[in-house]
């Protein structure tokens, strides 16, 4: 998406500073509230005039305190997915999803409306007045009018914090979908890590009004493995499993998985926390545990006093974490053969 | 019918006045109280206080003090007579004077209404609507405009209403000239003052109860399909 940002912005007592240039097509923006995340958001859409600095996307300035460029939100072409749908209330489903796709010139709309209705399998939803949407359809109606307007970047502020656990990871294959489809740059702005890692490949770490830090998601995800609560998360992407006694066996790599929830779409995704994969140094005769892998490890890093173990078994990654006694007396170390044990329990569901 | 048709034509006329007053004052309070009420709310002026106060003075003076106010401003030695004089625009005892009085008394009434709607309205809505590439004004005729509808019905009821019962800016600033200036209140008072005038002064009691009922049950109807769109 080439955009490079060198801005400056007081705002009352907060004051926000950062310069950096992305290239990456899913990036994120990360950090708790009050960071200067949602202020970024605004600069970058045209809502907010920094102080000082520039913006450029694709090779056009957007802003430019100096040369006193400031380009309307109205002809950015940057599109925003606030946390909050904020649909238009006066207006049905269509008319909404319509909005911006009528005030993009016709050389500039490359997304057909149809396409993307049925991708948001909004379809039978048109006519429908937006106060008798549910929470989930009103987001996915506001991602639709947002990518149909066929903006340059796509900034989601938060759009699955409003959201309740289930209905989130209902909307994230649709997020996904639409983005893979359609192939819009994305700068996802949020506080959740794990909505990081389903959205995001390169991310940009904010605090205090500052950028922090800029690293690979699966970077972050490792890091906060010292932090109290948190250990890191792997996540797997299943198909539809087969019916294996009263549990359900999905296929992964060269090896099948033995877990105890069903997965009703053609794609699940599961999350499986490192702490919960036990390895052994040879294959254990009998165990309670329905899972035994045969892996390989590729790597190790550590944090604090917890070291995360990367696997490699039948051609996927995995990264258990246990502590630095247990790798000295297990003699783990790069290229030896373990067996990661995993409960048919462990794995919790998102989608 | 009965009533109508015992109206003299001096009443008649002044039904009539009435209801020319309270149309062109509505229609020419409109767009002015919207810009104004779109400026209290929206924009970050520093001296909104002040405009707000200014608005809302003629809520809160007695309307004979607006009306001799009005008459200060536009009389042949007030600040605006002499330009209007070179324009040869009478103001005074005029029709003209009487709408002017109307709308002045009304325009708080209208603003309120208005701004009370446009509160309503979420930011972010309008910040949406840019995003997705629509300008100042596009903004304002499809998303505020529409979301303020209400509102904007409701104030222009009141303002309609008010202007309609408007007597004192209006007899101070126009005076009370049968077949010109004379509307139904100010035909009233002059029936009151008359020997044997209290029926006639009844009718038109009657006239101003249902004309007034017919605005709000008007009002009331439009609203409602505002509500179902």
């Amino acid at each position: 998406m080439d955009l490079e940002v060198a801005i400056e912005k007081q705002h009352g007592s907060f004051h926000f500073s950062s310069a950096f240039s992305l290239s990456a097509r899913r990036c994120g923006v990360f950090g708790p509230s009050g960071s200067g995340k949602s202020t970024l958001m605004h600069m970058l859409a045209g809502l907010l005039s920094p102080d000082r600095g520039t913006i450029r996307l694709a090779g056009q300035t957007l802003f430019d305190a100096d040369a006193g460029i400031n380009i309307p939100a109205e002809q950015r072409r940057v599109g925003v997915v606030f946390q909050h749908s904020h649909l238009f209330p006066h207006m049905d489903v269509q008319r909404n999803l319509l909005y911006g796709w009528r005030r993009t010139a016709v050389a500039e709309r490359r997304i057909a409306p149809e396409a993307l209705i049925d991708v948001l399998n909004l379809g039978h939803l048109l006519h429908r007045g937006v106060a008798r949407l549910s929470g989930g359809e009103r987001q996915r109606v506001a991602l639709g009018r947002t990518v149909l307007a066929c903006p340059r970047l796509i900034l989601l502020d938060e759009p699955l914090t409003g959201l309740d656990e289930e209905l989130k990871y209902q909307i994230i294959p649709y997020l996904k979908k639409v983005f893979g489809e359609f192939d819009i740059p994305l700068l996802f702005i949020s506080h959740s890590l794990r909505e990081m890692r389903l959205m995001t490949d390169e991310v940009l770490v904010f605090r205090e009004g500052a950028l922090q830090g800029r690293m690979a998601t699966e970077e972050l995800a490792r890091s906060s493995m010292a932090l109290g609560g948190g250990g890191y998360a792997n996540m797997l992407n299943l198909g539809r499993p087969r019916l294996a006694g009263d549990l359900w066996g999905y296929r992964w790599g060269e090896s099948e998985l033995i877990l105890s929830e069903q997965g009703e779409n053609d794609e699940n995704l599961f999350e499986l926390d490192a702490r919960d994969i036990m390895l052994f140094k040879r294959h254990p005769e009998a165990t309670s545990a329905r899972n035994l892998l045969a892996c390989r490890v590729t790597g190790l890093f550590g944090v604090n006093n917890r070291v995360g173990v990367e696997l490699f078994c039948g051609g996927n990654r995995l990264v258990a974490q246990i502590v630095p006694e247990s790798v000295r007396e297990l003699g783990i170390e790069e290229g030896a053969e373990v067996v990661a044990v995993i409960k048919a329990s462990s794995f919790r569901r998102l989608v | 019918m009965e009533t109508i048709a015992i109206l003299s034509p001096q009443d008649a006329q002044a039904i009539w006045l009435s209801i020319k007053v309270a149309c062109a004052a509505t229609l020419i309070a409109t767009p002015l109280g919207f810009a104004v009420a779109y400026l209290l709310v929206f924009s970050r002026l520093p001296g909104k206080a002040l405009i707000e106060g200014l608005v809302n003075l003629p809520l809160v003076l007695p309307p004979v003090v607006v009306g001799y106010l009005l008459l200060l401003l536009f009389g042949q030695s007030g600040s605006l007579g002499p330009l209007l004089q070179h324009f040869d625009i009478r103001i005074i005892f005029t029709l003209s004077g009487a709408v002017i009085a109307s709308a002045v008394v009304g325009f708080p009434l209208l603003v309120r209404a208005m701004r009370i709607g446009m509160e309503g309205i979420d930011r972010h809505c309008l910040q949406a609507a840019r995003t997705l590439g629509a300008g100042w004004w596009d903004t304002l005729l499809t998303i505020t405009l529409p979301l303020s509808g209400r509102a904007v019905l409701a104030g222009m009821t009141l303002m309609f209403a008010r202007s309609l019962g408007e007597f004192g800016a209006t007899i101070i600033l126009a005076g009370n000239i049968p077949g010109v200036t004379q509307t139904i209140p100010l035909a009233i008072y002059e029936y009151t003052n008359t020997p044997g005038g209290d029926s006639m002064a009844l009718k038109l009691c009657l006239v101003s109860i249902v004309l007034s009922f017919t605005v709000l049950l008007l009002s009331e109807a439009a609203t409602r399909t505002f509500r179902k769109r």
